[in-house]
């Protein structure tokens, strides 16, 4: 089998916006006795190659509206391209149509069948796995009550099961690490690393870029429509993160100051998290900031202090650098502000920043203090993979990374004598 | 569970599909539909499991129907207006006779026209051969049917009407008016998927297309206009199918007639349907 399993070449899908094509048009064109009803185009994908080969994960990335899903629908022939070809060797399922055509009225059993062939298995398939499929889902109470019963739990379990036992050579996952609750996307990513370790293709969709390293060898990045990337997983990541590194960024120029002497020898003027992708930094990696000052003498041996608070205000941690930082008169100045090893829970926090002079013997002298600096989020899943899953805000805002478990002798239980 | 897998890919071989702007450039792929036959069949079984969920009588609903409107033609056309006495039968069981094939095609028509848009969720989602979505529609209707025969075999009971070998020619008439449904419903669900005005057509379509249609009196009232007729594609196989159960003569040529408009209707439908088909997840 040296074919590719996928096979796109020169591809592109065109959309028509505004008006209404075809009879419609002519007719509401021939009544007007005018043809200025021009349809404005857009191409939704254009020119788009690449190859996937057999039992190779490979990850689709781009910002949202790149042409990500508009190329899963081709590819899964929900919609037709308006040019190029694509040849797809073997069954194709998606993740993407986890309960598709679930009906609210038929029992959890009618649905397996009806679910299952909606999906592409045969009724002696449904059959065989039909204990499996009721056993992942752990519904089985319930198999015999229509599904608009269940909870919103129940019936994405039991979606996902029927979707966990199609048997497909190629498995499309869409964006599901962003959508269900932590425990699905486990499951999501579980099936998905099974699928690949029986040799089988996976086209991996995904704007957590953790992930898409994680799992993926090869990446397609697509931009505007354009496949303007292909190839490892490493370069085009980096390459794609470069391009449009977010930031979450704050103008402090004119934000309120507690002391009146704030800021008038060096004024903080804007304050950015440097996120990779935009969308936050995985767990554990390194929290970069950008931070502006302003200065309206020289100075040298400034320190800057930073507290990171979580999403109810409270302080989480705070640094201190060396004082090492200088300025010019009248200028103004960009630093790079590093922290790592912060071991911070996944979530929200946002950013204070101070600028101060001097050290512990001649007493600290603020220079400017800012409470409100820029947000940042920090992801579930880390560049090498790590993940924290299920963490919650009363488990604290530090994942601490090597508890220590010491058995002691033991000791046999004294009898009462 | 690993067992399982490789006896699957042992019985399927890899299919590979060309995704092509001109698709498969056919009217349709028998093969392929056949291959998608426990959907079709899963898809008619969901509306039949839907339907009567939480409802009072249940199956019994694909009886009220055609009976009441029966109780109704019988006093207004039968006794008041006197069409019955151009009628070789007790009319009530003739004017039935005509309510069961036409009620099944208006429900069937109307299932399958609103087929796609309904069905929207799916077609955005996942692919089949999209034909399944109308042909599917019609197989809920077909099961009333069935359940209305019931009625039928007590009226014949009741007003003596005897059995005889025009009954066994029964399930053709049925397949012919299947195919005129097929046609008809077809064609209209090609065209909702872009003018939704076919929605708002539909009931006053059917309630038109009664009035041409022998349901409420014979064929051969209409004596000169009877060829008129028989372009009717539901027109032959009504009046077949109520010969056969009154054990009357079979007009042949109008049953024959009115086939070849439906084959003629299906082709129409299958190509628009191609036509419109790689537009529906796009539009719908």
């Amino acid at each position: 089998m040296t074919r590719p399993v996928i096979e796109v070449r020169g591809l592109g899908k065109r959309y028509r916006l505004g008006t209404m094509p075809g009879l419609g048009r002519r007719l509401v064109s021939l009544l007007k006795r005018s043809g200025d009803m021009t349809a404005s185009d857009f191409w939704a994908l254009r020119d788009v190659h690449f190859d996937v080969d057999e039992g190779e994960v490979i990850g689709v990335i781009g910002r949202n509206g790149a042409g990500k899903s508009t190329l899963l629908k081709v590819l899964s022939r929900i919609t037709y391209p308006t040019v190029g070809q694509a040849v797809i060797r073997g069954r194709l399922a998606s993740l993407l149509e986890v309960g598709t055509g679930f009906h609210p009225e038929l029992s959890g059993r009618e649905n397996i069948y009806l679910n299952g062939t909606i999906l592409g298995m045969r009724k002696a398939e449904i059959d065989r796995q039909f204990d499996a499929i009721v056993d992942f889902s752990g519904v089985e109470r319930f198999l015999d009550t229509p599904v608009k019963r269940y909870s919103s739990g129940m019936y994405v379990r039991l979606a996902f099961a029927v979707a966990a036992h199609l048997e497909p050579e190629i498995l499309v996952v869409d964006e599901v690490l962003a959508v269900g609750d932590a425990e699905f996307q486990k499951k999501c990513l579980g099936k998905m690393s099974d699928v690949a370790r029986r040799g089988r293709t996976v086209l991996f969709v995904s704007h957590n870029m953790s992930a898409v390293q994680a799992l993926t060898q090869r990446c397609v990045w697509l931009a505007q429509g354009s496949a303007v990337g292909v190839g490892p997983t490493p370069e085009v990541v980096s390459d794609y993160l470069n391009s449009m590194t977010g930031s979450s960024t704050v103008d402090v120029t004119d934000a309120p100051r507690d002391q009146p002497h704030h800021a008038s020898r060096v004024r903080l003027r804007r304050i950015s998290a440097l996120m990779p992708g935009g969308f936050g930094f995985p767990f554990n990696d390194e929290l970069l900031f950008e931070i502006e000052l302003e200065s309206y003498a020289a100075h040298s041996g400034l320190r800057f202090g930073l507290t990171v608070r979580d999403a109810s205000g409270a302080p989480v941690l705070s640094s201190i650098t060396p004082p090492a930082v200088s300025t010019v008169d009248g200028e103004t100045s960009v630093h790079q502000l590093s922290l790592s090893d912060t071991r911070l829970a996944p979530g929200s926090y946002t950013v204070g920043l101070s600028v101060c002079a001097g050290g512990a013997e001649e007493g600290r002298d603020l220079l400017d203090v800012v409470q409100d600096g820029p947000m940042f989020a920090v992801c579930s899943i880390g560049r090498q993979g790590d993940q924290v899953f299920n963490w919650r805000p009363e488990y604290g805002r530090i994942v601490h990374p090597s508890a220590v478990v010491t058995r002691l002798p033991s000791r046999p239980v004294e009898a009462a004598a | 569970m690993s067992s399982a897998i490789t006896d699957l890919d042992a019985s399927s071989p890899r299919r590979e599909v060309v995704l092509r702007p001109e698709g498969a450039g056919r009217l349709f792929d028998a093969a392929e539909l056949w291959r998608y036959r426990d959907l079709l069949w899963r898809l008619g079984l969901r509306d039949i499991q839907v339907r009567y969920k939480q409802t009072l009588l249940g199956a019994g609903w694909a009886v009220v129907q055609p009976v009441v409107m029966m109780v109704v033609f019988s006093l207004v056309f039968g006794r008041m207006l006197g069409v019955a006495t151009n009628v070789k039968a007790p009319y009530p069981i003739f004017v039935y006779a005509g309510l069961l094939p036409w009620t099944f095609f208006t429900a069937a028509v109307s299932a399958s026209s609103l087929s796609l848009v309904s069905n929207a969720g799916m077609l955005r989602k996942i692919y089949f051969p999209r034909l399944l979505m109308p042909l599917s529609a019609m197989l809920a209707p077909l099961a009333d049917l069935l359940i209305a025969f019931v009625v039928l075999g007590g009226m014949m009971l009741w007003y003596g009407v005897d059995l005889n070998w025009g009954l066994m020619l029964l399930p053709a008439a049925v397949a012919s008016v299947v195919l005129a449904a097929a046609g008809v419903g077809t064609l209209l669900a090609a065209l909702t998927v872009s003018y939704r005005d076919i929605k708002h057509v539909i009931p006053f379509l059917i309630q038109v297309w009664l009035f041409v249609t022998p349901v409420i009196y014979p064929l051969d009232l209409a004596d000169q206009w009877a060829w008129l007729l028989g372009l009717n594609p539901m027109a032959g196989p009504i009046s077949a199918f109520r010969a056969m159960v009154l054990g009357n003569a079979i007009d042949v040529w109008a049953w024959m007639q009115s086939i070849v408009v439906s084959l003629a209707v299906l082709g129409l439908a299958l190509w628009m349907f191609a036509r419109s088909e790689r537009r529906f997840a796009d539009v719908v």
